[in-house]
């Protein structure tokens, strides 16, 4: 029952980073797409409709969490107290400026709105990226189940990190690429012209620096946690995962070239759901490792909440994921097409 | 750890106060759009449909703020109340994952498609749109309910070998009978601030004398919705809430009364302030006999007083739950006194070129906001000394290893944060009543 909710609460997070990621995505690369007001206008017109509703996997993702894993959710929540409440400035600003822009018709006004959009969401991918370095490489847990970090120590690894070390700088850094290529694979399939030409390149040309940074961020998580293996080696059908991985990577270079916006957008997609079901894949059955050493682990087993609970929470869980799924294929089938703008 | 217990006291009670400001509005204005969407499509008037667009964009507007500072509160549990989180996790996170899975997706999704779609969808779906909203709306504020009343009154659960809480009936959870009560008695309250305001707005077009068929379908609607809130605020919704207070929080009770004294007969304090020092209460007005009458009744029925009760299940600040309580009680007494007098002109077709009367409802849509607000503390300052009512006291409940240094960095950001939030929502909100209008003669 415990690697159920292990398994769903990993796929609600994966729907949450596909969807808000193109969201963040697109405010990643609007200063290299767009260059023009309406342009900028364009850009946030494709995401407009949709970005809260992606945002709302995050809530319920953090619920299903503190659910299903309270332990997990307790430890870490305060555990990464100063990293999560910046995360949640930034969420703040984000919709400030993706909301408040259109609402005074002034150009001072949007490009202020603009500047704190896109700079909002590029920190947040940092942010997140870091994040999952974070839970890769481990944290400082008590015997208590408990920890702190601070935002950075030294940039070294060890037993007891900052949120920022070298390695979760690194996988910040791809996260931010990984949705930077993403939301310029949304952009470019959500308009024509000149945006969705410079989309398409940003994308393209981005792709080696994902590339890059995919093999070098492997090889520094099998250096800082070399455990990760373990999974791969125990069960051999694992090796699906960098299968699609690579898969992802060389379709969006394929669909890029090619002009297919749609299948170039699945195959990010594709690269980020592997990515993070490889992470989840190797973690397992931990859920959040000690750097204290390993007899502090948090595991499923350890931080669950109780068989009754997780019972009756998988029925109401799944009518709502099935009403939720079916908002979203009316939503999305509702705004589906070419954005535009509309005349005053 | 004394000092990182205040901050965060401080730190939830201010995001969650500045939070409410926003779902309570928008949970009040939800059913008024979804009424006149249908007085729109049921008397072809296009005005109610031109009325409810207006609405829309307010509601927008205060759903975005809603859902912004909504975010940090689901996350607060974990960040600034790990030991809380982890012993009730296994309980009321049911509760609080299921507004997020049921409510929270619906409202949103819909709120994108009543937006945006109106002309793509027609009428019809347009109505079914809006009512999804509204439904989503009110889901949300049930489970978030739900969520409190398990913290006021605990029922459903048992205590597992690790010493946290574990869900043992879902069905308990779901219809604890205080979340009943504690929701209609929101519920009414929220409806109060959303009438208001519209009513608020149609008498500031209707005075200035800019479109005034809006202005008065503003006040019809939103005199009569307020009226009708203002009255089931005080019964039966008021009164079940209290009588929940009265029969499982007794010493909460004798608290928001200002009652030290056990006795039979007790009165009802009108004004007056708790003087805890000397255990009495300062310039005392009263009416005798009334709250024995209003919690049993039974004009001489006892009163269990604070005294009765050791000191340290005293709630920790008396002088502001009481205060809470009388602003509360006061201003909802006011309001059905505001909006029957506004009702009885209305009914004489005079309501309109009432000036002075249009003057108070205009000026008025502040109170229900603070009465509301303090509706909240009262319930969660009566909690205290108790994180979950008899079983977790609110010092056990906080993050271990979270520094008071860093709760007052994140305190002092958020309130920054929201001093900017709060200052562009009245400018923006203060811009679509301005000229909002000026767009709604066309068909958009």
């Amino acid at each position: 029952m415990e690697t159920l909710w292990f398994v769903l609460i990993g796929l609600m997070l994966i729907a949450y980073v596909v969807l808000d990621g193109f969201d963040i995505g697109a405010g990643i690369v609007q200063p290299l797409v767009a260059k023009t007001e309406r342009e900028r206008a364009l850009v946030l017109r494709s995401i407009g409709p949709v970005w809260d509703g992606n945002e709302v996997w995050l809530i319920a993702t953090g619920g299903a969490l503190y659910f299903a894993f309270p332990l997990l959710y307790a430890s870490s929540f305060s555990g990464f107290y100063l990293p999560l409440i910046i995360v949640l400035w930034l969420l703040m600003l984000r919709g400030v400026g993706i909301e408040l822009r259109s609402h005074v018709d002034h150009d001072m006004w949007r490009s202020f709105f603009d500047f704190v959009f896109s700079a909002a969401s590029l920190l947040l991918a940092l942010f997140f990226g870091a994040a999952i370095g974070n839970v890769v490489r481990g944290v400082p847990l008590n015997s208590d189940g408990y920890f702190f970090e601070a935002l950075w120590s030294d940039f070294r690894t060890g037993p007891q990190p900052g949120i920022l070390d070298w390695y979760t700088v690194l996988t910040g850094i791809l996260g931010m690429v990984t949705l930077g290529i993403h939301g310029a694979n949304w952009v470019a399939l959500k308009t024509d012209g000149a945006v969705n030409q410079r989309a398409g390149r940003v994308a393209r040309n981005g792709l080696w620096l994902l590339a890059l940074l995919t093999v070098l961020s492997l090889g520094a998580t099998i250096h800082v946690r070399p455990e990760v293996l373990d999974n791969f080696r125990a069960r051999a059908w694992g090796w699906v995962i960098p299968t699609g991985v690579t898969v992802s990577l060389i379709g969006i270079r394929y669909f890029r070239t090619h002009g297919r916006d749609l299948a170039a957008f699945l195959c990010s997609s594709g690269y980020i759901a592997s990515m993070l079901g490889g992470a989840a894949f190797a973690l397992y059955p931990n859920v959040l490792p000690a750097s204290t050493g390993p007899t502090y682990n948090l595991t499923i087993y350890n931080s669950q909440t109780g068989g009754y609970s997780l019972r009756v929470g998988l029925a109401w869980w799944l009518a709502g994921m099935a009403l939720a799924i079916a908002y979203f294929v009316f939503l999305y089938r509702f705004f589906q097409g070419k954005a535009v703008l509309e005349e005053k | 750890m004394e000092d990182a217990l205040l901050v965060d006291r401080l730190h939830f009670g201010f995001t969650i106060t500045f939070h409410y400001l926003f779902p309570q509005l928008t949970m009040g204005l939800a059913p008024l759009i979804v009424i006149l969407k249908t007085l729109g499509l049921w008397k072809k008037d296009e005005r109610y449909n031109r009325s409810a667009r207006f609405w829309a964009k307010i509601f927008a507007i205060n759903f975005l703020l809603g859902v912004i500072t909504g975010i940090p509160m689901e996350f607060q549990f974990g960040t600034n109340w790990a030991r809380f989180a982890r012993y009730s996790g296994g309980v009321i996170a049911t509760s609080l994952a299921m507004e997020g899975v049921f409510a929270f997706f619906l409202e949103s999704s819909f709120l994108g498609l009543f937006l945006y779609g109106e002309r793509r969808i027609g009428p019809k779906w347009h109505w079914f749109a809006g009512f999804m909203v509204f439904l989503g709306s009110w889901l949300s504020g049930y489970f978030i309910i739900v969520t409190d009343a398990w913290m006021q009154h605990p029922v459903g659960f048992e205590v597992a070998s690790d010493g946290t809480a574990h869900l043992n009936s879902f069905q308990a959870l779901l219809t604890n009978p205080w979340a009943f009560w504690q929701y209609i008695h929101n519920m009414s309250g929220a409806l109060i601030t959303g009438a208001f305001v519209m009513a608020s707005v149609g008498a500031f077009y209707v005075l200035s004398r800019r479109q005034t068929e809006h202005g008065q379908v503003f006040l019809q609607l939103g005199v009569i919705a307020a009226l009708i809130a203002s009255v089931f605020q005080l019964f039966p919704s008021g009164d079940g809430q209290g009588k929940m207070v009265t029969d499982h929080q007794p010493v909460t009770l004798a608290a928001m009364e200002g009652q030290f004294n056990t006795e039979a007969g007790a009165p009802i304090v009108i004004l007056g302030q708790p003087n805890v020092g000397e255990r009495k209460l300062d310039n005392p007005l009263i009416v005798p006999k009334m709250l024995s009458f209003l919690t049993y009744r039974h004009w001489q029925a006892v009163v269990r007083g604070l005294n009765d009760f050791p000191q340290e299940q005293w709630p920790d600040n008396i002088p502001l739950l009481y205060f809470s309580y009388h602003i509360m009680v006061g201003l909802g007494t006011i309001f059905i006194l505001i909006t029957f007098a506004a009702a009885l002109l209305l009914w004489q077709r005079k309501l309109f070129t009432a000036r002075w009367m249009l003057w108070i409802l205009m000026l008025s849509f502040p109170f229900p906001f603070i009465a509301n607000t303090a509706g909240w503390m009262v319930a969660e300052l009566g909690r205290q000394p108790w994180l979950v009512y008899g079983l977790m006291r609110t010092s056990q409940g906080i993050s271990p290893m979270v520094s008071s240094g860093n709760a007052w960095f994140t305190l002092l950001g958020f309130m920054g944060m929201y001093t900017v939030l709060g200052i562009l929502f009245l400018f923006l909100v203060w811009r679509e009543i301005e000229h909002g209008l000026e767009f709604m003669g066309s068909d958009a």
